[in-house]
């Protein structure tokens, strides 16, 4: 039934024995304890997967999921605990044991080489080929490696050019060229377009069906309901449902396993009470990174009091366009805040003029990784009195401030002196929204901001942005969860390719509708049409 | 080999006590000590022998303790000035450039002269001291503006402008201010001249020879400072953030160039400021070679130091101990070998700070 595994030519005869072996359990890791320090990360965590099957492994934010699957990796030593694949035991002290049986994990935030081509990068680090690197050879090998399992994307690339869905098919391929035959997933449909997840879900279905295992992290419950066979749930490091089937399992049954508690998805919103203008953008032309350009004329207004949705597939301007109307790029046109023209000023003035930008990018842009919670929250207050006073910083007035926020929004971590790379995705997601909530603001620039939160984090901070929109903010939310955009803005504008397509109001507007919106089809084009259009002529 | 259980370095996933860097880092230093008696056995030495030698000449006696501070003031302060830079991740190589043109420019005081030289000494030594600090920070701007404006690299231009500072130095004492052909400057008035202990031998008898002078004030209130604008100033916490991640930092509103020059100016200033206490201190004249190299010693003992500022002072005092054992001791090449051992111990030893060692018995690996 299933089909010749792809088998790299330089596995050995006992590797190929194990992977063809007796037990059931691709994986099996028994006690495992990983203590950091004031965290016990893993708690006597159990964990088994077996072959040819796609595991889930759920929890909130901080819960212990990746430290786990690290260890599973190679990259930390559990003090306690034992580890066996295909029933054998085994102790791996770095990556590379881990690789050599079978283990491959894309991590969250990729590990590629921009400047290579994607068949460079899989080759990486591999001691083959040793001499002679025959291209033409290679960049056929993989190509074949990608028809087995529908991976496509050109080897001849260069990474920078790849969207953040090929990348990461980038990434399987190179766990796959590798040989692995347990895949970890460490929430890789976070960064992914709706479609793009489809195609990943296929893929993983094509895996499984060879016999490979996949372990899946996702704190996206309704796709894990579409595609996990088991699921393991982790809470605060302990297993609290260990291997169960998922089948007839509810989402609400889901949320409840994962976080204790019943869990409200439609957060209540108010009558939307729109007041003066807050932000006025007109004709706003900018180019990418790469010198395309990415905005071609957008306008909009927002209100206070208001919420207005971007929706659109990503890579379409919605990042560019939050990063020109903080200041972060240069652009043309016009952005007005209260009236007054900010197009290209500093991200200073724009902060002054009370903007709060969540960004995309929590690492590379929204935190400083080797500096405290408290350094961290402090980042856009620290000349403000109490804490900036003169010259210096208050330092307990400091450490008062962090420890507040991280109480009111419920950062997990020891202390406020952690660094903030030791934080969880979604602790550090909660730390930057708290940062930029909390200095109540009268703009909000929100990208993704429930982006890696576990279901009961979001719940929070939709609640947190509509008070904010209750109290008169305006916020703008650019965000690639319809459902989320449709729950919380009171208009959805539609961007594609840099430019606005139409605007709608959630309430009377169908997902088809914006659907459409969003492959690049008119709002007025789409109102005149008769004939309902088929949904897979995309 | 075949031995009975495995060493292995397992990834620390714990904190490490505070005390561990400092305790690695003296282990370090005595590995390295011992590793170079051991060459000096091989190659025929007394390890012994020379060991006593090398205490005495460094911290042995009172005078000899006090050649050691001697040298290392300079140290402290390029140190230091290497260390402020660092920790914005701008790689000033220049200090020593900056030491000579701070140098220059303290000079220029006795020299031109730019306060008449019947003034009181704490005029003429406190504009010798503002001079060396506006000196250093010129050094220092360029390179910074260059960066800032038009992101020049900053290793190039300042390592560059090392070699411009000593020429430029070499221009006035060979011609302008040749003491009667000698490539140096006449002797300074003694009013220019930083206060030595050795002056006030005539109150207190112990002080008769003690060359220390006021250049190690001047470098711990410099530590004290560049420590306080790390832990407690505004400004260090922009560099410090800064440092860590530029995105962030234009991100949350900072003026990232004008850090970037304010910083390398900064850092210069503490470079030029080495340059002065070191012709007032010890030269007293303008002449070539005032700096064997500080400058780049000094990024050396940043390192080692960690960019702390207290851990500069005790590292430069260890490096000062070198460079005096070095002038002591033959072959010469001794001093400069162990500085070079202690340099691999010291940053191989972070090693335990990162990983903790194992050992396994051979039997129980199962895998
Ligand atoms: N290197 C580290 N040093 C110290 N503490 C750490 C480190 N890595 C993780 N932790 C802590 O261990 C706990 C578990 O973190 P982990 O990253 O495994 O969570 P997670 O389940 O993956 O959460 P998320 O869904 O937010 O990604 C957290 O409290 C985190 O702060
Ligand atoms: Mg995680």
């Amino acid at each position: 039934m299933t089909r010749a595994a792809f088998v790299p030519p330089w596995f050995t005869c006992s590797q190929r024995k194990i992977f063809m072996g007796e037990t059931p359990f691709a994986v099996e890791m028994q006690d495992i304890v990983v203590r950091f320090p004031g965290v016990l990360a893993n708690d006597h965590v159990n964990f088994a997967v077996k072959k040819g099957e796609i595991h889930a492994l759920l929890g909130e934010n901080g819960a212990g999921k990746s430290t786990l699957m690290n260890v599973l990796s190679g990259l930390y030593q559990p003090t306690e605990g034992t580890i066996k694949i295909y029933g054998q035991p085994v102790r791996f002290n770095s990556p590379k044991d881990a690789i050599a049986k079978g283990i491959g994990m894309v991590h969250q935030h990729f590990m590629l080489v921009p400047t290579l081509t994607v068949t460079e990068n899989i080759l990486m680090g591999l001691d083959k080929p040793r001499l002679y690197m025959n291209m033409g050879r290679l960049n056929q090998e993989i190509r074949e490696l990608q028809e087995q399992y529908g991976l496509r994307v050109d080897p001849e690339a260069m990474i920078w050019q790849l969207s953040v869905g090929e990348q990461q098919r980038v990434e399987i391929l190179k766990t796959l060229y590798r040989g692995a035959n347990i895949l970890i997933l460490d929430e890789p449909t976070a960064v992914l377009a709706p479609q793009e997840i489809d195609e990943l879900m296929e893929t993983m279905r094509s895996l499984v069906a060879e016999g490979k295992s996949i372990i899946f992290i996702s704190h996206k419950l309704q796709e894990v309901r579409t595609v996990a066979d088991r699921i393991t749930v982790l809470r605060k490091g302990k297993v609290t449902a260990e291997g169960i089937d998922i089948g007839g399992l509810s989402r609400r049954q889901l949320a409840q396993l994962m976080v204790g508690r019943d869990v409200v998805f439609n957060v209540e919103k108010s009558e939307c009470q729109p007041g003066d203008v807050v932000l006025q953008v007109e004709n706003l032309q900018a180019t990418n990174n790469k010198g395309l350009p990415a905005l071609r004329g957008v306008s909009f207004t927002v209100r206070s009091g208001e919420i207005l949705g971007i929706a659109g597939v990503s890579g379409n301007g919605q990042s560019e366009l939050a990063e020109c109307i903080t200041g972060l790029r240069p652009a043309t046109g016009s952005v007005r805040i209260h009236g007054k023209e900010m197009i290209n000023a500093s991200p200073g003035k724009i902060i002054a003029a009370n903007v709060s930008h969540i960004p995309e990018d929590r690492t590379r842009v929204g935190s400083a990784p080797n500096l405290s919670i408290t350094d961290n929250t402090i980042m856009k207050c620290y000349h403000e009195d109490p804490i900036g006073n003169g010259i210096t910083i208050n330092r307990s007035h400091a450490r008062a401030y962090a420890r507040r926020l991280k109480d009111a929004y419920d950062i997990l971590a020891p202390s406020v002196h952690t660094l903030a790379r030791k934080l969880s995705g979604g602790n550090l997601q909660k730390m930057i929204l708290a940062r930029e909530i909390s200095s109540n603001p009268e703009l909000i620039v929100a990208v993704q901001p429930t982006r890696g939160l576990d279901v009961g984090a979001i719940e929070a901070i939709q609640r947190l942005l509509l008070e904010q929109r209750q109290t008169g903010a305006a916020i703008v939310l650019i965000s690639e969860e319809l459902e989320e955009l449709m729950a919380l803005s009171d208009r959805i504008a539609v961007i594609y390719e840099g430019r606005i397509m139409g605007m709608v109001d959630p309430k009377t507007t169908d997902v088809y509708t914006i659907g459409q919106m969003m492959t690049g089809s008119r709002l007025e084009d789409i109102q005149t049409s008769t004939e309902p259009q088929n949904e897979s002529a995309v | 080999m075949n031995l009975p259980f495995e060493i292995r370095l397992e990834k620390r996933t714990e904190d490490v006590p505070r005390w561990m860097p400092a305790l690695t880092a003296l282990g370090g230093v005595i590995v390295a000590f011992l590793i170079s008696a051991i060459i000096l056995k091989i190659t025929g030495g007394d390890p012994l022998r020379v060991g006593k030698f090398f205490w005495q000449a460094t911290f042995g006696s009172w005078p000899t303790f006090s050649d050691t501070i001697v040298k290392a003031t300079p140290l402290i302060l390029v140190g230091l000035a290497c260390s402020v830079a660092f920790k914005m991740k701008l790689w000033n190589i220049g200090a020593e450039g900056q030491f000579y043109i701070g140098a220059f420019f303290a000079s220029l005081v006795v020299l031109v002269p730019i306060v008449p030289m019947d003034s009181p000494r704490w005029v003429i030594l406190g504009s010798m001291i503002v001079m060396g600090i506006i000196g250093g920070a010129l050094w220092g701007f360029i390179p910074g503006y260059l960066k800032a404006k038009f992101n020049v690299n900053e290793i190039i231009t300042t390592l560059m402008l090392n070699y411009v500072a000593i020429l430029w130095n070499n221009f006035w004492i060979f011609d302008k201010w040749s003491d009667a052909g000698f490539q140096m400057t006449p002797m300074f008035d003694k009013k220019a001249w930083l206060p030595r202990l050795a002056d006030y031998a005539r109150q207190y008898r112990a002080f008769s020879g003690i060359t220390l002078h006021m250049g190690v004030v001047i470098g711990f209130a410099a530590a004290i400072l560049v420590w306080s604008i790390f832990q407690r100033s505004r400004w260090g916490y922009e560099i410090k953030l800064i440092g860590d991640n530029p995105d962030a930092a234009r991100y949350a509103g900072l003026n990232i160039t004008r850090n970037i020059v304010l910083v390398m100016m900064f850092s210069g200033a503490l470079a030029g400021l080495a340059g002065m206490s070191e012709i007032s201190g010890v030269v007293h004249r303008l002449q070539e070679r005032i700096s064997p190299g500080y400058g780049f010693t000094g990024i050396i003992v940043a390192w080692l130091a960690k960019l702390n500022p207290f851990a500069v002072i005790f590292v430069s005092i260890l490096f000062g101990a070198l460079i005096v054992a070095g002038r002591e001791i033959q072959p010469s090449g001794l001093a400069q070998l162990i500085q070079g051992i202690i340099l691999f111990m010291v940053i191989s030893s972070d090693v335990l700070l990162r990983y903790r060692i194992r050992l396994i018995r051979r039997k129980a690996l199962t895998a």
